[in-house]
């Protein structure tokens, strides 16, 4: 029988293993990666109908988030404030700035600004930002360093695996009721323990049950 | 030395005392030549049917699965009997080639290559039923233990679980156990081989077999492995498919005898589907030298024995919930005799039951139209089995005000239908493109194989 193949086809056996494993590894890669929100959500920042900044109101400014979202500690949605939320101090600032004009339109005309959503969770799933805030989880925690943004973006994955993180470790990112607006609060040296015994103390149970969040 | 020749000796396995070559030349041309105008008139009416599941599959996942005629009461209905009708008729091709294998059967060699080729296109065609059922075919790989951003796995309590491990694991198994099977054939036809192409396409499924005497050690020892790993896997894939219905709490469907009785049926309805095709293939393609006639009794006499058995698990469904004293229970198979879909029980009982009792005749095991009739009769009676333990048990159950009545619609039929042309166009496939017969095992068992055989021809 003649030899069909040539001497260097006895690579192939090996080079398929190789290419089987090699592809194997970069697929797993590739989809654990590329197809979490991590990558598909994370630093997502679209241009909003305002040039508003974050940086200057709450950095600058100083003004508590509480101000403008004035609904957090109460109910599940934290609001977007309405555009009288703004003219309370653009009636008198800024009355000509060229970047307000949509919301002196807004007011003049009384119809919404349209605002455009980053933080966006689908509607299987209720989020309450009132039981996150009033048990101690800092606005920074999940929505980053906003006093420094001065277009916001999304700065976590808010993917069902990092909420579960947080609901199954808490006492690793809990904070103190009055820090919880607070940009760039550093945690003291001890506050595993403070958390834990906080926790202990006030009976906080994260829920990690299907029902906390999906009904 | 006393040579005892008194033993009975087995009717020969290949008739028409062929040399090797003949055999070579019997099976593999079919592999080489133009096929027969019958095989074209065939793929073209299956490939319609495979269009028509492909359309009815677009329809189905672009309309959601109300296009069904699945109901409240009746969640599972043509999809999932089919699945169960499929997956079983997959069974035998394993039964002959692992089972029969380990029991030394030496007339499984002209029959296993074309029944391990309905097995894994069997396979292909349930798979498809558990994929095509669920109303989000988009997210079905959240049945796979993978893991994602959800921190989320599969709930490894669920038999539908299993049943995407032991199905799959099932068609790959029986994959490499074909295609291991297959490898010194393939290089028979690579040797054969005249073009370029076909002689290096040949040379790389046939994995440089030479035939030596190592290559034969290791491969009988790697072929009685995997004989001996999908013997339990066989019987546990359709275990694992009837657990789906004995683990829940449907009157009809708790029953422990569930896992040997799917068994039973699956090598039942299997072995009837060979039956139905090699009847044709051994005569479209003259190969009634290697599946003689004693090849299709045994077959026969083996549908008859599970075929028996699963009347005797009728019978003792029947006698089980007469003596449980649970009303539910009763109550379902009073039904499933006399209620609405007694028409369904009847062809069950008549096709599964009696029908296969012809073949305590030798005569008329023997009488092929009779058996090609009778294998149809069966696998019919097999999909009713499957619907009457489907959708009679759950029409009516605990709750009267829950009681529904099924009616397919044109879709479960149409995709019924296309699952035959799935089957068929890879079945017509296979026949076209690979040794039907496993020739180097059936050179194995025919006379002049035998180290004596020669001895004895000069006596």
């Amino acid at each position: 029988m003649p030899q069909l193949f040539p001497r260097r086809a006895n690579a192939l056996p090996i080079l398929s293993l190789v290419g089987a494993l090699v592809g194997g590894v970069a697929t797993v890669g590739f989809v654990w990666y590329y197809f979490s929100p991590e990558y598909t959500d994370v630093g997502y920042a679209p241009e909003q109908p305002v040039p508003y900044s974050h940086r200057l109101h709450a950095g600058e400014l100083g003004l508590d988030c509480r101000y403008c979202h004035t609904n957090v500690e109460m109910t599940a949605e934290a609001n977007l404030p309405p555009t009288e939320t703004c003219m309370n101090c653009h009636a008198q600032v800024q009355t000509e700035a060229l970047s307000l004009q949509p919301v002196r339109k807004s007011w003049a005309e009384d119809m919404p600004v349209e605002w455009i959503k980053v933080n966006f969770l689908p509607d299987y799933v209720h989020f309450s930002h009132a039981a996150h805030v009033n048990n101690g989880v800092g606005c920074e925690t999940c929505h980053g360093r906003v006093d420094l943004m001065d277009v916001v973006f999304q700065p976590e994955p808010l993917s069902m695996g990092w909420c579960l993180d947080c609901h199954r470790n808490p006492e690793e990112q809990l904070r103190p009721d009055e820090a919880v607006t607070l940009m760039g609060y550093e945690h003291p040296a001890d506050f595993m323990e403070r958390n834990a015994e906080r926790i202990e103390r006030e009976g906080i149970q994260p829920p990690v049950n299907c029902s906390a969040c999906h009904y | 030395m006393g040579h005892s020749t008194s033993h009975t000796t087995e009717a020969p396995l290949v008739t028409g005392n062929l040399s090797f070559h003949e055999l070579t030349e019997l099976v593999a041309r079919h592999a080489e030549k133009k096929p027969p105008m019958i095989w074209y008139v065939a793929i073209g009416i299956s490939s319609l049917m495979l269009l028509n599941l492909l359309v009815m599959i677009a329809y189905q996942v672009w309309n959601g699965v109300g296009v069904w005629g699945n109901n409240v009461p009746v969640g599972w209905g043509w999809p999932i009997v089919d699945f169960v009708f499929w997956v079983g008729i997959g069974h035998a091709g394993t039964l002959i080639s692992a089972i029969l294998f380990l029991f030394r059967q030496r007339w499984r060699t002209s029959i296993n290559r074309a029944a391990e080729a309905m097995t894994i296109f069997a396979v292909i065609c349930a798979l498809l039923f558990p994929t095509i059922h669920v109303g989000r075919i988009w997210v079905i790989y959240w049945t796979l233990p993978i893991p994602n951003q959800m921190d989320m796995w599969p709930q490894f309590k669920s038999p539908l679980l299993w049943d995407v491990f032991a199905v799959s694991s099932y068609f790959i198994v029986s994959l490499i156990f074909w295609y291991v099977g297959l490898i010194p054939d393939l290089a028979t036809l690579r040797d054969r081989a005249r073009s370029f192409i076909r002689q290096r396409v040949l040379g790389i499924f046939s994995m440089g077999w030479t035939g030596s005497n190592r290559h034969w050690r290791n491969y009988e020892k790697a072929y009685l492995l995997l004989a001996g790993l999908a013997t339990p896997l066989v019987l546990s894939v359709h275990s694992v498919v009837s657990f789906d219905f004995a683990v829940s709490i449907v009157p009809g469907w708790h029953t422990t005898i569930f896992p040997p009785y799917f068994v039973a049926g699956a090598i039942f309805s299997g072995f009837a589907m060979v039956v139905t095709l090699m009847v044709i293939a051994r005569k479209v393609y003259g190969i009634e030298d290697l599946i003689t006639l004693n090849h299709l009794e045994k077959m026969n006499i083996i549908i008859l024995l599970t075929g028996s058995m699963v009347g005797f698990a009728y019978i003792t469904e029947l006698f089980i919930a007469w003596y449980s004293q649970v009303g539910y229970e009763q109550y379902a198979f009073i039904n499933r005799v006399t209620g609405p879909y007694a028409w369904a029980y009847w062809i069950m009982m008549s096709c599964n039951l009696i029908a296969p009792q012809v073949f305590w005749f030798k005569r008329l095991r023997r009488n092929v139209p009779l058996m090609f009739i009778i294998s149809i009769l069966v696998n019919i009676g097999m999909w009713f089995e499957r619907f009457v333990i489907t959708v009679i048990s759950l029409h009516r159950d605990y709750l009267p005000s829950s009681w529904g009545y099924f009616t397919p619609t044109w879709v479960d039929v149409m995709t019924f239908v296309g699952s035959f042309g799935l089957f068929l166009t890879l079945f017509l496939l296979f026949l076209r493109f690979v040794p039907m017969v496993a020739l180097a095992e059936v050179k194995g068992v025919v006379p002049q194989a035998d180290p004596h055989f020669y001895d004895r021809e000069s006596s």
